[in-house]
Protein backbone atom coordinates (compact mmCIF):
# COMPACT_ATOMS: atom_id res chain seq x y z
CA UNK A 1 0.00 0.00 0.00
CA UNK A 2 1.61 3.40 -1.30
CA UNK A 3 1.49 6.26 1.34
CA UNK A 4 1.43 10.22 0.92
CA UNK A 5 5.39 10.38 1.38
CA UNK A 6 5.27 8.15 -2.03
CA UNK A 7 2.12 9.26 -4.07
CA UNK A 8 3.04 12.90 -3.76
CA UNK A 9 6.19 13.29 -4.93
CA UNK A 10 5.49 10.56 -7.30
CA UNK A 11 2.54 12.24 -8.84
CA UNK A 12 4.52 15.36 -8.97
CA UNK A 13 7.40 13.90 -11.03
CA UNK A 14 5.18 11.87 -13.74
CA UNK A 15 3.51 15.25 -14.21
CA UNK A 16 6.16 17.79 -14.41
CA UNK A 17 8.40 15.27 -16.58
CA UNK A 18 5.27 14.96 -18.53
CA UNK A 19 4.91 18.59 -18.87
CA UNK A 20 8.45 19.17 -20.16
CA UNK A 21 8.34 16.26 -22.43
CA UNK A 22 5.34 17.31 -24.11
CA UNK A 23 6.00 20.87 -24.61
CA UNK A 24 9.05 19.40 -26.42
CA UNK A 25 7.01 16.70 -28.71
CA UNK A 26 4.20 19.65 -29.02
CA UNK A 27 6.80 21.89 -30.84
CA UNK A 28 7.20 19.23 -33.66
CA UNK A 29 4.06 18.30 -33.46
CA UNK A 30 3.27 21.94 -34.48
CA UNK A 31 6.13 22.35 -37.10
CA UNK A 32 4.87 19.21 -38.98
CA UNK A 33 1.04 20.04 -39.02
CA UNK A 34 1.75 23.61 -40.09
CA UNK A 35 4.03 22.70 -42.65
CA UNK A 36 3.04 19.52 -44.11
CA UNK A 37 -0.53 18.94 -43.16
CA UNK A 38 -2.72 18.29 -39.34
CA UNK A 39 -3.28 14.52 -40.80
CA UNK A 40 0.20 13.34 -41.11
CA UNK A 41 1.25 14.82 -37.45
CA UNK A 42 -2.62 13.50 -35.85
CA UNK A 43 -1.33 9.75 -37.34
CA UNK A 44 2.37 10.33 -36.16
CA UNK A 45 1.19 11.20 -32.61
CA UNK A 46 -1.62 9.30 -32.47
CA UNK A 47 0.66 6.13 -33.05
CA UNK A 48 3.18 7.04 -30.84
CA UNK A 49 0.23 7.77 -27.76
CA UNK A 50 -0.61 4.09 -28.63
CA UNK A 51 2.64 2.43 -28.27
CA UNK A 52 3.44 4.74 -25.20
CA UNK A 53 0.11 3.12 -23.54
CA UNK A 54 0.27 -0.06 -24.61
CA UNK A 55 4.01 -0.20 -23.00
CA UNK A 56 2.23 1.27 -19.47
CA UNK A 57 -0.67 -0.87 -19.70
CA UNK A 58 1.98 -4.21 -20.55
CA UNK A 59 5.06 -3.21 -18.39
CA UNK A 60 3.73 -1.82 -15.46
CA UNK A 61 1.86 -4.52 -14.54
CA UNK A 62 4.33 -7.08 -15.20
CA UNK A 63 7.28 -5.05 -13.69
CA UNK A 64 4.68 -5.89 -10.28
CA UNK A 65 5.57 -9.30 -9.99
CA UNK A 66 9.39 -9.12 -9.86
CA UNK A 67 10.24 -9.36 -6.30
CA UNK A 68 10.28 -5.90 -4.60
CA UNK A 69 14.23 -5.92 -3.54
CA UNK A 70 15.22 -6.75 -7.06
CA UNK A 71 13.09 -4.25 -8.18
CA UNK A 72 14.36 -1.87 -5.82
CA UNK A 73 17.66 -2.05 -6.93
CA UNK A 74 17.50 -2.25 -10.48
CA UNK A 75 14.79 0.11 -10.86
CA UNK A 76 16.74 2.22 -8.47
CA UNK A 77 19.81 2.03 -10.01
CA UNK A 78 18.13 2.90 -14.26
CA UNK A 79 15.88 6.07 -11.73
CA UNK A 80 19.56 7.11 -10.31
CA UNK A 81 21.22 7.49 -13.52
CA UNK A 82 18.29 9.48 -15.57
CA UNK A 83 17.23 11.76 -12.53
CA UNK A 84 21.19 13.06 -11.90
CA UNK A 85 21.68 13.08 -15.74
CA UNK A 86 18.25 15.27 -16.08
CA UNK A 87 19.75 17.81 -12.20
CA UNK A 88 23.09 17.72 -13.90
CA UNK A 89 21.53 19.11 -17.10
CA UNK A 90 19.93 21.48 -14.97
CA UNK A 91 22.47 22.64 -13.31
CA UNK A 92 24.93 23.12 -15.84
CA UNK A 93 22.11 25.14 -17.54
CA UNK A 94 21.31 27.23 -14.82
CA UNK A 95 25.03 28.15 -14.75
CA UNK A 96 25.03 29.05 -18.19
CA UNK A 97 27.52 26.54 -19.45
CA UNK A 98 25.31 25.13 -21.43
CA UNK A 99 22.98 26.72 -23.79
CA UNK A 100 18.71 26.62 -22.47
CA UNK A 101 16.48 25.25 -25.15
CA UNK A 102 14.39 27.44 -26.66
CA UNK A 103 11.36 25.68 -27.87
CA UNK A 104 10.69 28.86 -30.82
CA UNK A 105 14.09 28.40 -32.31
CA UNK A 106 13.30 24.64 -32.49
CA UNK A 107 9.80 25.37 -34.08
CA UNK A 108 11.61 27.62 -36.55
CA UNK A 109 14.10 24.85 -37.10
CA UNK A 110 12.06 22.60 -37.79
CA UNK A 111 9.44 24.21 -40.15
CA UNK A 112 12.43 25.38 -42.20
CA UNK A 113 13.77 22.13 -42.79
CA UNK A 114 10.27 20.17 -43.49
CA UNK A 115 9.35 23.20 -45.94
CA UNK A 116 12.55 22.34 -48.03
CA UNK A 117 11.95 18.97 -47.85
CA UNK A 118 8.45 19.12 -49.17
CA UNK A 119 9.23 22.19 -52.09
CA UNK A 120 7.70 20.99 -55.40
CA UNK A 121 6.54 17.19 -54.61
CA UNK A 122 2.50 16.16 -53.82
CA UNK A 123 2.18 13.80 -51.75
CA UNK A 124 -1.32 11.38 -50.32
CA UNK A 125 0.92 9.53 -47.96
CA UNK A 126 3.23 11.95 -46.33
CA UNK A 127 5.50 8.80 -44.56
CA UNK A 128 8.56 11.54 -43.53
CA UNK A 129 6.04 13.99 -42.25
CA UNK A 130 4.21 10.84 -40.30
CA UNK A 131 7.99 9.32 -39.27
CA UNK A 132 8.86 12.81 -38.11
CA UNK A 133 5.83 12.98 -35.34
CA UNK A 134 6.10 9.26 -34.23
CA UNK A 135 10.27 9.53 -33.55
CA UNK A 136 9.31 12.77 -31.63
CA UNK A 137 6.77 11.75 -29.62
CA UNK A 138 8.13 8.45 -28.59
CA UNK A 139 11.52 10.20 -28.25
CA UNK A 140 9.71 12.63 -25.23
CA UNK A 141 7.28 9.83 -24.53
CA UNK A 142 9.64 7.25 -23.67
CA UNK A 143 11.33 9.05 -21.01
CA UNK A 144 7.39 9.68 -19.35
CA UNK A 145 6.75 6.60 -19.96
CA UNK A 146 9.95 5.06 -17.88
CA UNK A 147 9.37 7.62 -14.86
CA UNK A 148 5.58 6.57 -14.74
CA UNK A 149 6.84 2.31 -14.56
CA UNK A 150 9.59 2.56 -12.45
CA UNK A 151 8.34 4.89 -9.72
CA UNK A 152 4.83 3.53 -10.31
CA UNK A 153 5.82 -0.09 -10.15
CA UNK A 154 8.59 0.39 -7.17
CA UNK A 155 6.09 2.91 -4.93
CA UNK A 156 2.96 0.94 -5.78
CA UNK A 157 1.81 4.15 -7.46
CA UNK A 158 0.73 2.97 -11.06
CA UNK A 159 -2.38 4.39 -11.48
CA UNK A 160 -1.61 8.01 -9.89
CA UNK A 161 1.76 8.40 -11.75
CA UNK A 162 -0.22 7.48 -14.70
CA UNK A 163 -3.22 10.27 -14.15
CA UNK A 164 -0.12 12.80 -13.15
CA UNK A 165 1.57 12.32 -16.45
CA UNK A 166 -1.47 12.02 -18.59
CA UNK A 167 -3.36 15.12 -17.25
CA UNK A 168 -0.26 17.15 -17.89
CA UNK A 169 0.01 15.70 -21.69
CA UNK A 170 -3.90 16.41 -22.02
CA UNK A 171 -3.19 20.33 -20.59
CA UNK A 172 0.18 20.82 -23.13
CA UNK A 173 -2.24 19.92 -26.34
CA UNK A 174 -4.95 22.24 -25.17
CA UNK A 175 -3.31 24.93 -24.12
CA UNK A 176 -0.65 24.65 -27.58
CA UNK A 177 -3.42 23.89 -29.90
CA UNK A 178 -5.45 27.00 -28.01
CA UNK A 179 -2.21 29.04 -28.66
CA UNK A 180 -1.14 27.44 -31.87
CA UNK A 181 2.20 28.21 -31.57
CA UNK A 182 5.52 26.19 -29.61
CA UNK A 183 5.37 27.00 -25.70
CA UNK A 184 8.00 28.36 -25.45
CA UNK A 185 7.64 29.71 -21.67
CA UNK A 186 7.06 27.28 -20.17
CA UNK A 187 10.54 27.47 -17.29
CA UNK A 188 11.19 24.40 -19.04
CA UNK A 189 14.82 24.07 -16.85
CA UNK A 190 13.09 24.50 -13.34
CA UNK A 191 10.78 21.81 -14.43
CA UNK A 192 14.01 19.43 -15.13
CA UNK A 193 15.38 20.63 -12.10
CA UNK A 194 12.39 19.52 -10.00
CA UNK A 195 12.34 16.16 -11.56
CA UNK A 196 16.01 15.31 -11.37
CA UNK A 197 15.68 16.25 -7.83
CA UNK A 198 12.41 14.34 -7.10
CA UNK A 199 13.83 11.46 -9.44
CA UNK A 200 17.11 11.21 -7.60
CA UNK A 201 15.54 10.96 -4.48
CA UNK A 202 13.19 8.54 -5.03
CA UNK A 203 16.14 6.34 -6.80
CA UNK A 204 18.78 6.96 -3.52
CA UNK A 205 15.68 6.29 -1.13
CA UNK A 206 15.11 2.57 -3.56
CA UNK A 207 18.53 2.33 -3.56
CA UNK A 208 19.00 1.60 0.37
CA UNK A 209 15.82 0.14 0.52
CA UNK A 210 16.33 -2.66 -1.68
CA UNK A 211 20.19 -3.29 -0.02
CA UNK A 212 19.08 -3.50 3.10
CA UNK A 213 20.22 -0.61 4.39
CA UNK A 214 17.83 1.66 7.56
CA UNK A 215 16.83 5.33 6.84
CA UNK A 216 15.94 7.46 9.71
CA UNK A 217 12.31 8.17 9.86
CA UNK A 218 11.98 5.37 7.82
CA UNK A 219 9.68 6.61 4.59
CA UNK A 220 9.53 10.32 5.86
CA UNK A 221 13.18 10.07 4.86
CA UNK A 222 12.39 10.85 1.29
CA UNK A 223 10.92 14.08 1.66
CA UNK A 224 15.00 14.83 3.53
CA UNK A 225 16.53 13.81 0.68
CA UNK A 226 14.25 15.98 -1.68
CA UNK A 227 15.43 19.19 0.81
CA UNK A 228 19.21 18.03 0.85
CA UNK A 229 19.29 17.95 -2.92
CA UNK A 230 17.75 20.92 -3.76
CA UNK A 231 19.82 22.65 -1.55
CA UNK A 232 23.18 20.90 -3.04
CA UNK A 233 21.26 21.43 -6.64
CA UNK A 234 21.30 25.43 -6.14
CA UNK A 235 24.94 25.47 -4.11
CA UNK A 236 26.20 23.17 -6.97
CA UNK A 237 24.82 25.95 -9.68
CA UNK A 238 26.17 28.89 -7.78
CA UNK A 239 29.50 26.73 -7.50
CA UNK A 240 29.68 25.81 -11.31
CA UNK A 241 29.12 29.37 -12.09
CA UNK A 242 31.89 30.82 -9.43
CA UNK A 243 34.30 28.13 -11.04
CA UNK A 244 33.57 29.02 -14.85
CA UNK A 245 34.04 32.42 -14.63
CA UNK A 246 37.39 32.07 -12.69
CA UNK A 247 40.48 31.85 -15.31
CA UNK A 248 42.35 28.71 -15.29
CA UNK A 249 45.80 28.56 -13.95
CA UNK A 250 46.79 27.87 -17.58
CA UNK A 251 45.29 31.04 -18.79
CA UNK A 252 45.99 33.06 -15.81
CA UNK A 253 49.49 32.39 -16.27
CA UNK A 254 48.88 33.67 -20.30
CA UNK A 255 47.73 36.98 -19.23
CA UNK B 1 18.22 -2.16 -38.59
CA UNK B 2 18.60 1.41 -39.10
CA UNK B 3 15.54 1.66 -36.30
CA UNK B 4 16.84 -0.64 -33.87
CA UNK B 5 19.85 1.05 -33.88
CA UNK B 6 18.33 4.66 -33.43
CA UNK B 7 15.53 2.83 -30.72
CA UNK B 8 18.67 1.76 -28.94
CA UNK B 9 20.71 4.49 -28.93
CA UNK B 10 18.11 6.92 -27.65
CA UNK B 11 17.20 4.07 -25.14
CA UNK B 12 20.69 4.48 -23.89
CA UNK B 13 20.25 8.40 -23.72
CA UNK B 14 17.55 8.27 -21.65
CA UNK B 15 19.97 7.30 -18.82
CA UNK B 16 23.74 8.43 -19.87
CA UNK B 17 24.78 11.69 -20.86
CA UNK B 18 28.34 12.05 -19.70
CA UNK B 19 29.77 8.31 -19.07
CA UNK B 20 31.93 9.27 -16.15
CA UNK B 21 28.80 10.55 -14.22
CA UNK B 22 27.23 7.04 -15.00
CA UNK B 23 30.41 5.05 -14.43
CA UNK B 24 31.08 6.92 -11.14
CA UNK B 25 27.47 5.71 -9.77
CA UNK B 26 27.09 2.32 -10.85
CA UNK B 27 30.90 1.89 -9.17
CA UNK B 28 29.69 4.26 -6.05
CA UNK B 29 26.42 2.05 -5.63
CA UNK B 30 28.35 -1.41 -5.79
CA UNK B 31 31.13 -0.15 -3.45
CA UNK B 32 28.52 0.57 -0.90
CA UNK B 33 26.54 -2.40 -1.41
CA UNK B 34 29.55 -4.83 -0.87
CA UNK B 35 31.55 -2.81 0.93
CA UNK B 36 28.89 -1.48 3.89
CA UNK B 37 27.97 -4.44 5.22
CA UNK B 38 31.65 -5.85 6.18
CA UNK B 39 32.25 -2.81 8.21
CA UNK B 40 31.78 -2.63 11.82
CA UNK B 41 29.55 1.02 11.70
CA UNK B 42 26.34 1.90 12.70
CA UNK B 43 23.79 0.75 9.93
CA UNK B 44 21.55 3.44 10.58
CA UNK B 45 24.44 5.60 8.98
CA UNK B 46 24.43 3.26 5.76
CA UNK B 47 21.29 5.08 3.32
CA UNK B 48 23.26 8.28 4.66
CA UNK B 49 26.79 7.20 3.26
CA UNK B 50 25.25 5.87 -0.14
CA UNK B 51 23.40 9.41 -0.89
CA UNK B 52 26.64 11.40 0.77
CA UNK B 53 28.77 9.45 -2.28
CA UNK B 54 25.96 10.22 -5.02
CA UNK B 55 25.72 14.12 -4.21
CA UNK B 56 29.78 13.99 -4.51
CA UNK B 57 30.05 12.74 -7.60
CA UNK B 58 27.69 15.03 -8.87
CA UNK B 59 28.80 18.08 -7.59
CA UNK B 60 32.73 16.88 -9.35
CA UNK B 61 30.96 16.32 -12.10
CA UNK B 62 28.80 19.84 -12.45
CA UNK B 63 32.45 21.66 -11.48
CA UNK B 64 34.44 19.93 -13.93
CA UNK B 65 31.94 20.43 -16.57
CA UNK B 66 31.92 23.97 -15.85
CA UNK B 67 35.76 24.39 -15.83
CA UNK B 68 35.61 22.44 -19.32
CA UNK B 69 33.06 25.14 -20.77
Amino acid sequence: MANWTHIGPAVIAAFLASLLDSVEALTTVLAVGTVRGWRPAFIGTGAAMLVLALLVATLGPALGLVPISILQVTIGMLLLLFGMRWLREAILRSAGVIAAQDEATVFAKATTLLGRERQGVVVTWDTAAIATTFEAVMLEGLEVVFIVIAIGSVGNTLIPATIGAAVACVLVMIVGFALYRPLARVPANLLKFTVGVLVSAFAIFWLGEGLGFSWPGKDAAILGIIVILIAVAVGATRLVRYSASRPTAHEGSQT
Amino acid sequence: MNLIVTTFKNLIGIFVEDGTLAILLIVWVGIVALVLPRVPIDSSWDGAILFAGCVAILIENVVRAGRRG
